[in-house]
């Protein structure tokens, strides 16, 4: 027994480092799961009050681009409405009156306070949490497309998966020919991501919107995501290779929405009920 | 507290807000990042602990973490470098030993000496980093120009900061 004692003293340093690095790891293991740790990242108090600031001198640069951006926004909304009106009004289609089906998505406005796109696992901070009923899994949208998913949430701050993660996987369709595919970043270049799982007949070409699907309820559906930029097929491949350039500049990003689902909680307990318990 | 170890406190604030504040936000091209906050482990009196330098660097490398939002990566490799630091540095020797009390500054041993002691070290900690982020070898050449454009990055602001920092000049 003494000996053994004897022989853990003589290499504790060896020890210690490996109870250091295995702990390392399983925190490795566990952030890389999808929801996961709460307190220990950029969404802690002050860790973000200090990004924050960093965040609040950032912005002053950018306060024209920011500026032109979201009164282009406003405009583009505004026609959009109008145009919506007036087609309700010549065609005398009913509005749809179930105030349920009306309300499904409301969106909370938010400010990125912290971003980076140069890693392989991307995150975003953001200014709005709990308080303002922001959950994990809930999608983020912007003014150009889809931004990524909410990742853990403190009261007054929240943390994103980035589209440009290379665990993040998004469920989109291509606009035209409505095939199913899975957005996927590689890793590589910021503006840039991958649209995997597209079948041979499936026929993309070069300019086809491709807009996420809905299917996981988490972002509404027909959001942009991207055009495709490059079609290539192997010749004993089964999916084609595309290239999507991503609707959101990623380097510009200042301001993005919260979508919240309110007919999730619905949608789920009819799913699991004829479905089960999902594996 | 020695004066020197209320030095080595106020460093290792100085180097996590260095860190987190600026050179997080200063990526060149994309490719070439500065991890300055292994410097604190780095320049830590030479005959200091390993168990010491280990604990240290994990609560160095797990606040980090914190704000990079990559739990237990920046913290696991940090901890490498601490373990690894002292048998490099005993590797190493120039003749005549280390002067007692004496840091592993470039100051103290020159800069040829310097280099080989930070180069490997750098570079350990950029490579695992790395590979460890793109969670294995599949972009190997692609993680390789960030490790290395990274390693010549930082070891240039640790070379800036040695010639800079008054405090640390003895000769």
């Amino acid at each position: 027994m003494e000996r053994l004692f004897y022989f853990f003293y003589q290499y504790r340093a060896f020890f210690t480092f490996l109870a250091l690095e295995l702990f390392a790891a399983w925190l490795i293991v566990q952030n890389n799961q999808y929801q996961s740790t709460k307190f220990f990242n950029s969404s802690n108090k002050y860790a973000a009050n200090i990004i924050s600031t960093t965040q609040g001198i950032k912005e002053y640069f950018s306060l024209r681009n920011i500026n032109a951006e979201l009164a282009e926004e406003n405009a583009q909304l505004r026609t959009k409405l109008e145009q919506r009106n007036q087609s309700l009004y010549t065609l005398e289609v009913r509005e749809i009156e179930d105030e349920e089906i009306i309300n499904r998505f409301s969106y909370v406005s938010a400010k990125v306070i912290n971003n980076s796109v140069e890693r392989f696992k991307n995150y975003i901070t953001i200014d709005k949490g709990s308080q303002d009923g922001i959950k994990p899994g809930m999608a983020v949208i912007s003014s150009a497309g889809a931004v990524g998913k909410v990742k853990s949430v403190s009261e007054h701050y929240s943390v994103l998966i980035s589209l440009l993660n290379t665990d993040e996987y998004t469920s989109s369709v291509i606009k035209r020919t409505n095939h199913f595919g899975s957005v996927n970043w590689d890793g590589r270049d910021p503006l840039y991501s991958q649209l995997n799982f597209i079948p041979r007949h499936a026929n993309p070409v070069v300019g086809d919107s491709v807009v996420t699907s809905g299917f996981n309820a988490v972002f509404p559906e027909g959001v942009l995501v991207g055009i495709i930029e490059e079609v290539s097929l192997g010749p004993e491949a089964q999916f084609y290779d595309l290239k999507v350039k991503l609707a959101q500049d990623f380097y510009k990003l200042a301001f993005v929405e919260v979508v919240k689902s309110n007919l999730l909680v619905e949608k789920d307990s009819l799913e699991q009920k004829t479905i089960g318990e999902p594996k | 507290m020695s004066r020197s170890g209320i030095w080595h406190f106020l460093s290792f604030f100085i180097y996590l807000l260095a860190q987190v504040v600026f050179m997080k936000n200063l990526v060149l091209f994309n490719t070439a990042f500065c991890f300055i906050y292994i410097a604190f482990i780095l320049f830590l009196p030479i005959e200091t602990n390993i168990l010491l330098l280990m604990v240290l660097g994990f609560i160095l490398g797990f606040t980090v973490d914190i704000f990079y939002d990559s739990l237990g990566l920046h913290a696991s490799t940090l901890v490498l470098v601490a373990f690894a630091r002292n048998f490099w540095l005993s590797r190493i020797t120039p003749q005549g030993g280390y002067d007692a009390g004496e840091g592993p500054t470039l100051a103290a041993n020159g800069l040829q000496w310097f280099l080989i002691y930070t180069m490997p070290l750098i570079f350990i900690h950029h490579f695992t980093l790395f590979y460890i982020e793109a969670g294995g070898f599949g972009l190997f050449w692609y993680t390789f120009s960030k490790v290395f454009f990274s390693t010549i990055f930082t070891l240039l602001i640790l070379l800036l900061l040695q010639y800079m920092l008054p405090g640390q000049r003895r000769s």
